[in-house]
């Protein structure tokens, strides 16, 4: 009888690994263990046996059976896993169709500029400062001691509304550190982006409407040397560390001293190149200590104040960060143009 | 403003190179632009000496010349020029040469006969016949006949005839005027590289017959437009070309020689950047110059040979009966100095600036002289000017210097004296430096400097005070040289705000609902109103009107958007770009409070098209947009009477009762006064009524603690009924139960009698404080019900 257990054991499991359904598998587990099964005869037969003999031979099949029900249930298993398997394989996508398309719109890269400089300012104690585009002269001109006379106020140059030259469509954002003097409590740091006009012809760098940021600190002992340090970090920021600068002498009515910044030509290095124009720098932005006259127009005493401004044209750092070559695409608004950014 | 290096040398000894010379004037407040080498488009062009010369054996014309090129050998060179003889020196342009004009020069054969180069006339050199008076104009430049050539065969021919000069090409800011000069420059660069400056003083030895003040008087009679008014006389002129060394330094400079006189008074120009004028004495009728302001519609020939008709605002130059010249911007055609003109008077002037700037500006003619004088000259630089251009003309043996100098001095020169205070300089720079290295500073530009006094020179009218000073010190002690601190002090809060955080937030919202951001021109033309089919008498066409602009398309300030939005959209749509959605947020330009000012508005403008787009797309975008800011009591009221818009497909947007914009459909008409045939959709929302309406940080609600029962109804009401009005009565009638209500369907045809529709929601019915029955469901359903039935007619779908 042990024989013959044994025997069933291996033909099971012979039968029962070589299932490849469930139904092969339901038919084993019948065949074998069912009630009308092989085991199931072979444990009814019991009988027959002596009484030494009966629990040698039960314990035997009822290790029998238990290895073939785990045999049964681990091919269960592996059936169905198989199954998953195939299931899944007949699922698969081409992953390289395109998803649903979700269109999300693009920042303006000019706007993409001024974000980045308004940012960086805000960072550092910066309010920003919105003010009018159609400006009175005298905040445009007069309280920036550009007096009349000075060229910039010609028609040729500057647009205006009314005969007298009073009022004009700003020629630059500097009328807001007027405003921003006449309003704001002392110290003031301040940056003020807006559109600005001059009457210049549509061309590859011109527009009779550009952006600038006007931006500008007064407060005790402000020197030029914070100038110098402010505008660097600033640039270092926009542009990356160690990005080299340097500041030239230059002339605005409103500053004195009064300097450009340039930055190394990202090109060449420094070297000079078309981009350049052979010089090996770049013209940055103006900048000034704000001069004392501006200051004591406003009414701020000069023995104990200073500040220093700084202007910056956008259109030509958003140009410049994009390698945007001409203006006019700026203002074309082609979605092709746009949506790159 | 150009500048010859070999002219600087002559004040000023810098061996710099051109690139280190460009930065360290650049670095000191004269920034060069570029530098120039004259020559540098001539090479391997040298100085020739031809040996024989025998006719071309194929040629009738051609002459086959051995030229001594100082090489050893002599060169072969064919040439068809016929005024060439033996022994003519001559430029020989060699194998491998180039010419100005990107013109190269290799060897070959003409007709059969080797040429190895070139024989070249002045032309061929970039030369003209004012550069060289004494050359033969048509055929090779004969250098031997020129007595003031002295070249040497083999010698560099840009060496031999003085194309060697490096001219540096420097932006001069407005506050300068005194670096419009080859002095000027040089006083910079002495100071910049800390050298020797040597200045000469004119001295005219004079002697010519008669006196100056019986042949000359001068009368300013507006004095405030001319500060001084300086003259001498030459007699006897001998008009002639000038000499070789003052034609190259003219021409250096980008000034054509014209003769001996007129070239002294550009010379004089360029070098002390003082203005002069020659007259001829014979034109200056009564010998009275009067300096006065033109009469209204006087006119005046210029030099250049225009008619100029002239007013009020113009100075002239007049003799007893007539204008001679047009003061500070160019001479007069009836006194020019011609071939025999005898006596000549010297004008060196000074005046006002502005007075010759508008004067210019308005006749269109912006002369080398007005650009100076628009600036503000120094007056005391009249009197040394023209007693260089005396001195001058003694030295070309040009004519005969009379005795003395008119000068009519309408100023009162005063010396401006500023004290000198280290620490306040330092304050200012955040430098450390000690009074000696700033007097030295001063000192080398000029300035008077004795212990803490400082005295500015006459050609510095823009130093007035400490901040001046303290720029002065900074550009020679370089700008590179100041540290870099970053701020002290008491620290702000920074920051955008509550407005400018909205601009944000919107902008965001109109990306994320796919819309490109544009930036358009504030300024339109007048006609846009007419394209977007404003009526003619509409109060809105009032607009702030530029009275100089650049032409009728940006002529005026926008008070609406809508042609900004629909010009982009059009082109756009013209670029053949699909599925377009673009916004901006700009500003309208509306009357103000009465100041002079704008009340300039900003108004968030959506605009779009393509396959995704139709009404309830672009109501979807401003819905997401309204939710997002927490706008509360949105509705959207049918707008029939915009003339831009679609009557069926255009809406009033409200919030709390207030209308704050608009959204719709273009009005085809509009659509087709721009081209486009498709349909455009637009919104214009009011900026400001958003920020009124923006709503406040939201405070947390519970989360639902019972569940919720959802009903489906479909009511068939007449087609006049409206959505809005169905959830409106919806919301009434279901006593707070209500949570939600969605319109899931609309439907018309078969089963639907024509005129009506049948309409289907979903409707979420809650208890805050107990699990709803569907009993209580029910009960409220049939509230809804009956109420939809008697407030509009609208009953349940059978």
């Amino acid at each position: 009888m042990k024989e013959q257990l044994k025997n069933i054991l291996a033909q099971a499991l012979e039968v029962i690994n070589a299932a490849t359904s469930r139904e092969e598998l339901e038919n084993a587990r019948v065949k074998y263990l069912g009630k009308k099964g092989e085991l199931t005869a072979i444990l009814r037969g019991m009988g027959t046996l002596s009484a030494e003999e009966r629990p040698i031979v039960g314990q035997l099949a009822n290790e029998v059976r238990a290895e073939l029900e785990k045999a049964i249930d681990d091919a269960s298993v592996k059936l169905a896993e198989a199954a998953l398997e195939q299931q899944l394989k007949a699922e698969k996508v081409d992953v390289t169709i395109p998803g649903k398309e979700v269109s999300v719109g693009h920042r303006h890269p000019m706007y993409i500029a001024l974000d980045e400089i308004k940012e960086i300012f805000i960072g550092m104690g910066f309010t920003v400062l919105d003010g009018p585009e159609i400006e009175f002269a005298e905040l445009n001109f007069d309280r920036l001691n550009a007096d009349e006379g000075h060229p910039s106020r010609d028609w040729s140059d500057t647009f205006y509304f009314d005969k007298d030259s009073k009022v004009m469509l700003r020629s630059q954002t500097s009328p807001m550190q007027v405003r921003a003097m006449d309003t704001m409590e002392l110290p003031i740091r301040i940056v003020a982006p807006g559109r600005v006009y001059r009457k210049d012809e549509v061309d590859a760098t011109h527009s009779p409407m550009f952006h600038q940021v006007e931006g500008m600190v007064i407060d005790k002992g402000v020197t030029m040397a914070d100038l110098k340090g402010t505008l660097n970090t600033v640039v270092e920021q926009l542009y990356g560390k160690g990005t080299k600068t340097r500041f030239r002498p230059h002339h605005f009515p409103f500053t004195e001293p009064s300097c450009e910044m340039d930055v190394q030509c990202h090109k060449c290095g420094g070297v000079g190149c078309p981009t350049c124009k052979g010089e090996g720098w770049i013209e940055l932005l103006g900048a000034g200590m704000i001069h004392p006259r501006v200051l004591e127009m406003a009414g701020i005493d000069t023995n104990v104040y200073s500040g220093w401004a700084f202007g910056i044209g956008l259109e030509r750092t958003a140009m410049r960060r994009f390698k945007i070559a001409d203006l006019r695409l700026i203002f074309e608004n082609d979605v092709r143009f746009l949506e790159q950014f | 403003m150009n500048l010859s290096r070999k002219w600087l040398n002559e004040f000023v000894k810098v061996t710099a190179s051109d690139k280190e010379f460009a930065e360290a004037m650049t670095l000191s407040g004269s920034k060069v632009e570029v530098t120039v080498d004259t020559g540098a488009e001539i090479t391997n062009v040298v100085v020739g000496k031809v040996l024989t010369m025998k006719r071309h054996e194929n040629s009738d014309h051609m002459w086959v010349c051995m030229v001594d090129v100082g090489e050893g050998e002599p060169t072969q060179i064919v040439t068809g020029a016929q005024n060439v003889k033996e022994g003519d020196l001559v430029p020989v342009a060699l194998h491998k040469s180039t010419l100005p004009g990107g013109i190269k020069i290799e060897k070959g054969k003409l007709r059969g006969e080797v040429s190895n180069g070139m024989l070249c006339s002045f032309k061929e050199l970039g030369l003209d016949q004012r550069d060289f008076p004494a050359a033969f104009e048509d055929g090779i430049w004969i250098l031997s006949d020129d007595s003031e050539l002295d070249v040497k065969v083999g010698q560099d021919i840009r060496e031999a005839v003085g194309l060697d000069d490096h001219v540096v090409e420097f932006e001069i800011t407005p506050n300068r005027p005194d670096c419009l000069s080859v002095i000027g420059l040089a006083r910079e660069a002495a100071a910049t590289f800390d050298t020797e400056l040597t200045l000469h003083t004119p001295v005219v030895k004079g002697g010519a017959e008669g006196s100056l003040s019986d042949l000359l008087t001068v009368e300013t009679s507006d004095p405030e437009l001319c500060p001084r008014y300086s003259a001498r006389m030459v007699r006897n002129v001998k008009i002639g070309p000038s000499p070789k060394w003052m034609r190259e330094r003219l021409r250096a400079m980008g000034v054509r020689p014209i003769n001996n006189i007129v070239d002294i008074t550009n010379y004089v120009m360029l070098e002390y950047g003082q203005p002069m004028h020659a007259f001829d004495y014979r034109y200056v009728k009564g010998g009275k110059i009067i300096v006065r302001r033109a009469a209204e519609g006087e006119e005046l020939t210029t030099l250049d040979g225009n008619v100029r008709k002239l007013n009020a605002d113009h100075l002239v130059i007049a003799d007893k009966d007539r204008a001679v010249g047009l003061a500070g911007i160019m001479g007069g055609l009836n006194s020019e100095i011609v071939e025999d003109t005898v006596d000549v008077v010297f004008e060196s002037a000074c005046f006002d600036g502005t007075c010759i700037r508008k004067g210019a500006l308005s006749l269109g003619m912006r002369t080398e002289a007005s650009a100076k004088f628009e600036k503000g000259l120094d007056p005391m630089n009249t009197l040394p000017a023209v007693d260089r251009a005396c001195e001058l003309v003694e030295m070309l043996d040009a004519g005969e210097v009379l005795d003395g100098t008119i000068d009519i001095i309408n100023f009162t020169p005063s010396i401006t004296v500023l004290k000198l205070e280290p620490e306040k300089i330092n304050g200012l720079l955040g430098t450390d430096l000690d009074m000696a290295t700033m007097q030295n500073i001063l000192t080398k530009v000029g300035f008077g400097v004795e212990g803490d006094a400082v005295a500015v020179p006459s050609w510095r009218s823009d130093v007035l005070r400490m901040a001046d000073l303290a720029e002065e010190v900074a550009r020679f002690y370089g700008y590179n040289n100041i540290p870099c601190t970053l701020m002290r002090g008491q620290t702000t809060k920074g920051g955008y705000n509550p407005e400018q955080q909205l601009e944000n937030r919107l902008g965001t919202l109109c990306r994320s609902c796919g819309y490109d951001e544009i930036i358009t021109y504030s300024f339109i033309s007048p006609s846009y109103y007419d394209k977007i089919r404003w009526a003619e008498d509409d109060k809105r066409r009032a607009s702030f009107k530029i009275l100089n602009p650049l032409g009728e398309d940006t002529s005026i300030m926008r008070t609406t958007v809508l042609p900004s939005m629909l010009e982009i959209l059009t082109r756009n749509y013209n670029y053949r770009n699909k599925n377009v959605k673009l916004y901006e947020i700009g500003r309208i330009y509306l009357a103000g409070n009465g100041d002079g000012l704008a009340n300039e508005a900003k108004i968030l403008s959506m605009g779009a098209y393509g396959d995704d787009m139709d009404f309830f797309a672009l109501k979807g975008h401003i819905q997401a947009l309204l939710e997002d800011i927490r706008a509360d009591e949105i509705s959207y009221e049918p707008c029939t009477d915009n003339p831009s818009y679609h009557p069926g497909r255009c809406a009033n947007v409200y919030a709390k009762g207030e209308c704050i914009g608009v959204l719709g459909q273009i009005h085809p008409l509009v659509a087709r006064n721009y081209g486009v045939d498709g349909e455009l959709y637009c919104a214009e929302l009011s900026f400001d009524k958003l920020m009124s309406v923006k709503g406040a940080d939201p405070e947390y609600v519970p989360l639902p603690k019972f569940p919720s029962l959802t009903r489906d109804i479909a009511v068939v009401c007449d087609e006049a009924v409206t959505v809005g009005e169905l959830e409106k009565v919806i919301k009434k009638a279901s006593k707070g139960l209500l949570k939600d209500v969605k319109l899931f369907d609309i439907y018309r045809g078969k089963g639907i009698d024509d005129g009506k529709k049948s309409v289907a929601f979903n409707l979420v019915l809650r208890a805050d404080d107990r699990s709803l029955t569907g009993e209580e469901a029910d009960k409220a359903l049939s509230n809804i019900l009956t109420s939809l039935a008697d407030e509009l007619g609208a009953v349940l779908r059978g």
